[in-house]
């Protein structure tokens, strides 16, 4: 139409502002999330990130105090500062949940992983295995005369780093727990 | 007190002791225990809907010009399935419902049972909350629960599936006072952002209020604190479509409506503006128009109950989280308090600006000839009823846009339209859950006859309540404001945008036992009007108006405030050609 000057090809004609409008710089965020412990919580959770069409990392839940009917969800997301902020806002208003805490932002936090690796190899890699899995700490939990289940515990990138080590010498499987994180000194939530 | 009872009479007992009066439903199997103790009481009366959708608006017209919870009642499986609109709607626009569903026994769920439906999964993203109750020793705390949280906070709409052994089992009926609750969110905004806005109030040059749904929904105590506090200022005030009420329509700072099809006064006015006061509306895309392009100049204050809604669309410089009615309390303590101070000098010049744009006159139109254009038809309809005891309720499109822009709302709670959703289908039965709260007012349900006919089925439930609802068709045969998108801006290819095979409306209202009159002539106009307000019944109005009125003025989408199209643009021309297309 002439009266609008609509370009050929142009999106302006929609019906949505479909162009970004915060800053672009995105963050990596550790959110622990306290919940009642009630059926569909975990569920709540994940379909306000699939239906805003926010990311998850890393996602970890597990009860947390039996009696109090609490569980805490450990959440690494990541986004703009200002979809950082709307995540926080969005999961606050879910009425089964008590506390929202942005472990990235509010202080120092310790984060570890824990993983499962099967290796299957035969002579030197076999031994190099091993040796590595001495120098990252992980332990053997299953042997056969070809293979090794490895436990190895720490930051997703020291998982990343040691799964990549273990991937020429015969790394078959792998099982990540997700983070668990939890504030640097006396602070405690939940 | 404890008693024990079965979880059929719980619900009932429960809704008793909430006070609810009226429940809009449609029995199946899964719910039969509700309704044999629904038909053994006299306390709560039961409204039978045609269609389930039909039943979750009735309620949220009940919601909305009531101010309390709507309630309403529905079988498993298709029973709940049809519901997921209603809570859609009921959710987008913070209407406080509490919706009960049978669901198949609990020893069946999962085994894709007759008429079994994963309700709560299905509703979870279309409720604020919802539970599957299956002890019936929870069912009363729950019961009472939902109506907390519908209530608190932002409201909204939340469920309860209810499997049908659990109502047939026996339990200990707790009261309402026993419930604990740990939802209960904060209501008092924070005084220093509300100090830093009555200071920024004392200096505005160009201030302006933005007011929205919350206002409404912060209870008619809000509306009154907001008209103080206007009428102290003498700043304009403007609102969204879910707002319109909480500033009367004939007060001298009315702006109109803003947004997509709002006034050009109030939209120029929210772009030149230095100071945004956004009190309870959440800076939806057809309010905001081209993000980037939005009020460039303004400082922004948002008054908002709900977190997630600040900064989410607009960067504000302050946010105040709290209830409407409590911050403008707080917000008018604190700004008197200082003196009442205003920039007399800098107002009146914004004023004489303002004066400017509305001498633009932009929804001037002219009645010609005997073909009725669908703005005179409006504009008759607000000056025959505005003195009646009114409450009007739409559907969605184009009569929806010019009921906001020529009828005039004095009051809160008396507008009942689906804003954040935009539910075709939503007015007739919003229309009867209206007349159910006020038997003795008029009801009007402004429709298109597309819309119109997406729940006509609950004529019937308008005719066996006697419920005298009048239903006003703007009728152009056409899906209005799709063909309007179409012509401007899909090179007038109108598809699918005409309806044929219309039924004669008149036969249809006699067909359901109403009354059918029929208008196509502008002189004939007002006594069609008058007889339609005179019947002592449902009546449908069959307005036939301009086939190819388009609906102005339009911010088009993407295109900011200051880039509005008025009537008289060069769009008009276009409306020849269209012709030619369709006949």
């Amino acid at each position: 139409m002439a009266a609008l000057k609509i370009k050929k090809g142009a999106t302006s004609h929609s019906a949505y502002d479909l162009r970004s409008h915060f800053s672009d710089v995105i963050e990596r965020h550790t959110l622990a999330v306290i919940v009642e412990n009630e059926p569909g919580v975990l569920a709540r959770v994940i379909g306000l990130f699939s239906g805003r069409g926010y990311n998850i990392e890393s996602l970890t839940v597990a009860e947390i105090d039996h009696e109090g009917h609490r569980s805490r969800i450990t959440i690494v997301t990541s986004g703009t500062p200002q979809v950082i902020v709307q995540i926080k806002a969005q999961l606050g208003r879910i009425v089964p949940v008590h506390e929202v805490h942005d472990l990235t932002v509010e202080g120092a936090s310790v984060e570890r992983e824990l993983a499962l690796l099967k290796v299957r190899g035969q002579g030197d890699h076999r031994v190099e295995a091993l040796r590595l899995a001495d120098i990252f700490r992980a332990s053997v939990v299953d042997s056969t005369l070809e293979s090794f289940v490895f436990e190895i515990t720490g930051t997703p990138e020291k998982i990343d780093a040691f799964a990549d080590l273990m991937r020429p010498l015969g790394l078959q499987e792998v099982a990540r727990t997700g983070v668990a994180a939890l504030a640097r000194g006396e602070v405690a939530h939940g | 007190m404890t008693r024990q009872m079965t979880g059929a009479k719980m619900v009932v007992q429960a809704l008793i002791d909430q006070g609810v009066e009226v429940v809009f439903g449609y029995p199946g199997g899964a719910v039969l225990p509700i309704y044999d103790e629904i038909f053994q009481q006299n306390h709560i009366k039961h409204v039978l809907v045609r269609h389930e959708q039909g039943a979750v608006h009735a309620a949220e017209g009940y919601a909305r010009s009531t101010g309390k919870p709507g309630v309403a009642l529905v079988t498993s499986g298709p029973g709940a399935t049809n519901a997921v609109t209603g809570l859609t709607d009921a959710l987008m626009d913070s209407i406080p419902l509490v919706v009960l569903t049978g669901q198949v026994p609990t020893f069946m769920i999962g085994s894709d049972a007759f008429q079994e439906a994963d309700t709560v999964g299905i509703t979870r993203p279309c409720t604020k909350h919802n539970w599957l109750v299956k002890d019936t020793d929870k069912l009363a705390p729950t019961l009472h629960e939902a109506f907390h949280i519908a209530t608190s906070g932002r409201p909204g709409p939340v469920l309860i599936d209810i499997p049908k052994d659990i109502q047939f089992a026996n339990g200990t009926y707790a009261d309402k006072a026993k419930r604990r609750s740990h939802y209960s969110p904060q209501v008092k905004g924070d005084i220093e952002t509300i100090q830093e806005l009555a200071r920024a109030m004392e200096t505005a040059k160009r201030p302006i209020f933005y007011t929205g749904g919350g206002v409404i929904n912060s209870g008619p105590g809000a509306s009154q604190l907001l008209r103080e506090l206007v009428e102290a200022t003498g700043f304009p005030i403007t609102s969204t479509l879910m707002g319109l009420g909480c500033y009367p329509a004939s007060g001298d700072k009315w702006l109109g409506m803003l947004g997509m099809h709002g006034t050009y006064e109030a939209n120029l006015a929210m772009h030149d503006c230095d100071l945004m006061i956004n009190v309870g509306a959440r800076f939806d895309d057809r309010i905001t128009g081209r993000v980037d392009a939005f009020s460039p100049k303004s400082k922004k204050a948002h008054i908002d109950i709900d977190a997630s809604s600040i900064n989410k669309v607009i960067r504000v410089d302050m946010p105040i989280l709290g209830d409407v009615a409590h911050v403008l309390e707080d917000l008018l303590k604190v700004w008197k308090a200082n003196g009442r101070k205003t920039d007399k000098d800098g107002l009146s010049k914004w004023w004489k600006k303002i004066e400017g744009w509305r001498a633009e006159d932009c929804l001037g139109f002219e009645q010609t000839g005997p073909v009725i254009r669908p703005q005179h038809a409006i504009s008759r309809l607000e000056a025959l009823t505005k003195d009646h005891d009114r409450y009007i309720t739409t559907e969605v499109g184009q009569h929806q846009m010019w009921a906001a822009q020529y009828m005039g709302f004095e009051a809160p709670n008396r507008w009942m339209t689906s804003g954040g959703l935009g539910t075709m289908g939503y007015g007739v039965p919003a229309s009867i859950g209206v007349q159910m709260a006020h038997p003795d007012a008029l009801v009007i349900n402004v429709a298109g006859e597309a819309s119109w006919m997406m729940n006509m089925q609950e004529m019937g439930t308008a005719m066996q309540y006697r419920l005298p609802v009048k239903q006003f068709i703007l009728n152009n045969e056409r899906l209005g404001m799709v063909r309007q998108w179409q012509e401007l801006l899909h090179g007038e290819r109108y598809s699918s945008s005409w309806s044929e095979a219309l039924p004669d409306f008149v036969k249809l209202a006699e067909a359901f036992g109403a009354k059918g009159i029929k208008v196509d002539d502008a002189a004939d106009l007002d006594e069609a009007i008058a007889e339609m307000i005179a019947y002592d019944g449902p009546v449908i109005l069959d307005c036939l108006v301009e086939k190819h009125e388009n609906c102005f003025p339009m911010i088009p989408s993407g295109k900011g405030h200051n880039e509005m199209l008025l009537a008289n643009a060069k769009t008009q021309g276009a409306i020849t050609a269209t012709g030619a297309v369709l006949v």
